[in-house]
């Protein structure tokens, strides 16, 4: 049981590149802290540095009231679970899981009792005597995490755990996960790049960009307030509509309103807040859209449409929207026909606005509550 | 076209038959000829079918050797030619998987400029290197001894690249995951990469083991003692008498007594090999 405490976390690489640019934040003790962001973010970098697989350049690593930067892994009472799982091919399961206690000098009693009691919790009793290679990809994943439990660590780390199994085991072991992190209450931290498990894990979301942190918070206020258009687009399914406040159709819905549009360049509205609708929106925004493709999920459809009178062009990032393109996603099955024209309101509380860079929010009078 | 088939494996059979027979028949002609008198094998009457002094010949080769030049029996021989392979083989494993094993895992001072001078030595065979090894072995006293036979041929870039290479393909994770584990580098080495390496070691100790049975130069400049003679050299010595007839069927059973180990461990550990193989996954 610890409390983990990063404070101005630096990482450059001999060859001068900068992994991490400075880093603070704070994982209260029995905490499940989600690290989330784009490849190449740094995100597992960071990890890497709080297991002391990498070393620490800048800053200090503070787990448990203790500072860590020159700690040996194995000394900083953490276990981690890797993505490709990492079970020694040559041990059996109960190997795999006793070896780090053993290397620690348990007597074997308390080994046997340790081992058999993760068993029980994953449910690998019978798997024990088993290689690695005998068994499926979720039965080595809960293998890993039977390694890390038997440690009875301060903190776990996983790095993207689910990232090798399929979808359906994906989601069955991501409720096992929360729920055996809850019950064991140990702190823990996550790394991911799948947005739609950092928001179901998490307690703390960090979402991090560059080698730096967007934003740090409860998944839900970082779902209903984006700090930046990066968070906006990254979190959430599909992204965020962002459209330039200098658009014509845009302006002049704003333009009877002086208050707090000045900084702003840029605003966001995410899918499910339109509602397509011909009535009059006082404060808001109305987009006249053509239908492009439709994309029925059951109990919701998506629609694709582009805007009139706007240019078409191609994403600038990955996973963003190319400009142009507005997502609407409405509740059941009917939907407009392709090529149709349709008119998608979104209320003034459901906007989002952003300073013209994408940097910061900007405030709006009205909206949503600060 | 199962007619077609079929005839196809028939040819595809026969050829094969064929080879078997020509790499076979000098083998068989060997073990024929050990089993025969001398007399009747120098007059050109050896019969192509199993003599009647199979048991007088091995006994003579094995516990008394012949009566010319080299009065050694061939049992000395064999032992000497064992140890040396033998000595040859875990000495070149256990020197290349240690300095595989540096080369990959440890950063120190020069590690890539060590790595190139071990791979280098690759371009020097002990043909090569034959004058100065030579001196270097007179030198420290080796000669007529089993560390002089075998310690200038443990040294070897083959195996270490060998190691290296596997050793690049085991997933970082591992070490890290020992780390984590409280596994040191010893630890690791011991409990970790030394079992993933079994298949690699059975592999190598086959290919060494046969490498050094088969040493002949060297053995030939650096043993003068009868009793520390190999067999490969053993077998030459028989061949060339100068006053008396060559006894043909003591240095045919010598031959065949020669081929019996490498192929022993050739069956044994290809085996192990073989199995190892199907079992390891990474």
């Amino acid at each position: 049981m610890a409390n983990v405490a990063l404070r101005n976390v630096h990482k450059t690489y001999p060859g001068g590149v900068e992994a991490i640019k400075g880093i603070n934040f704070e994982v209260g003790d029995g905490q499940f802290c989600v690290l989330v962001g784009p490849s190449g973010c740094g995100k597992s970098t960071l990890l890497r540095m709080v297991a002391g697989l990498e070393t620490i350049t800048g800053g200090d690593i503070d787990i448990g009231g203790r500072i860590v930067n020159q700690i040996e892994p194995a000394d900083r009472d953490i276990a981690m679970v890797f993505q490709n799982y990492a079970l020694y091919p040559h041990m059996s399961v109960y190997n795999n899981m006793a070896y780090g206690l053993r290397n620690r000098g348990m007597p074997k009693p308390e080994i046997d009792t340790r081992v058999q009691e993760a068993a029980r919790i994953l449910e690998i009793g019978p798997m024990l005597d088993r290689k690695p290679r005998q068994l499926s990809g979720g039965q080595r994943q809960r293998v890993a995490m039977g390694r890390a439990i038997v440690r009875q660590p301060k903190v776990f780390l996983f790095d993207e755990p689910l990232s090798n199994l399929d979808a359906k085991l994906r989601i069955a072991m991501r409720v096992e996960i929360r729920k055996l992190q809850r019950r064991l209450n140990t702190t823990s931290i996550y790394v991911t790049h799948d947005q739609l498990e950092a928001m179901t894990l998490a307690d703390i979301l960090v979402v991090m960009n560059g080698g730096q942190v967007e934003q740090i918070g409860n998944p839900l206020d970082i779902y209903q307030r984006p700090a930046t258009t990066f968070v906006a687009s990254f979190i959430g399914a599909p992204p965020m509509n962002l459209m330039p406040l200098r658009s014509d159709e845009i302006r002049s819905q704003f333009a009877g309103d002086s208050r707090g549009t000045s900084e702003a360049g840029i605003v966001g509205i995410r899918p499910e807040d339109f509602v397509i609708s011909s009535e009059p929106i006082a404060g808001g925004i109305a987009l006249g859209l053509t239908v492009e493709a439709i994309e029925r999920v059951g109990a919701e459809t998506f629609i694709y449409g582009t805007r009139q009178h706007e240019v078409q062009g191609v994403a600038a990032n990955p996973g963003e929207l190319p400009p142009g393109e507005v997502i609407v996603r409405i509740p059941g099955a009917t939907a407009p026909a392709i090529g149709e024209r349709i008119r998608a309101i979104a209320p003034r509380q459901k906007l989002h606005l952003f300073s013209a860079d994408g940097r910061k929010r900007a405030a709006i009078a009205g909206a949503c509550p600060s | 076209m199962v007619e077609h088939e079929g005839i196809r494996r028939y040819v595809a059979h026969l050829i094969l038959w064929i080879g078997i027979a020509i790499v076979a028949f000098p083998v068989y002609l060997a073990f024929i000829a050990s089993t025969q008198d001398n007399a009747l094998i120098a007059n050109g009457q050896m019969s192509l079918l199993p003599g009647g002094r199979f048991l007088e010949t091995y006994y003579q080769t094995i516990f008394v050797g012949t009566s010319g030049s080299t009065r050694e029996p061939v049992g000395t021989m064999l032992f000497n030619s064992f140890v040396m392979a033998m000595l040859i083989a875990v000495g070149k494993i256990a020197i290349s998987i240690i300095s595989a094993y540096a080369i990959v895992y440890f950063r120190f001072p020069f590690r890539m400029a060590i790595f190139w001078i071990i791979f280098i030595t690759l371009m020097l065979p002990v043909e090569v290197r034959i004058y100065p090894t030579y001196k270097i072995v007179a030198d420290l006293h080796l000669l007529d001894s089993y560390a002089g036979l075998s310690l200038p041929l443990i040294a070897s870039a083959t195996a270490t690249l060998l190691f290296r290479q596997f050793f690049m393909t085991v997933p970082d994770e591992l070490l890290e995951a020992s780390r984590i584990d409280g596994a040191g580098p010893f630890r690791f080495f011991w409990d970790t990469l030394l079992p993933l390496s079994r298949t690699n070691m059975a592999a190598l100790f086959v290919i060494l083991f046969i490498l050094g049975w088969n040493q002949y130069l060297w053995p030939l400049l650096i043993t003068t003692r009868d009793d520390m003679q190999t067999i490969v050299i053993g077998i030459r010595k028989m061949i060339t008498t100068t006053d008396a007839l060559t006894e043909w069927p003591v240095v045919m059973a010598t031959a065949v007594l020669a081929m019996l180990p490498p192929v022993f461990v050739v069956v044994v550990m290809q085996k192990l090999f073989v199995r190892g193989l199907v079992e390891t996954e990474k």
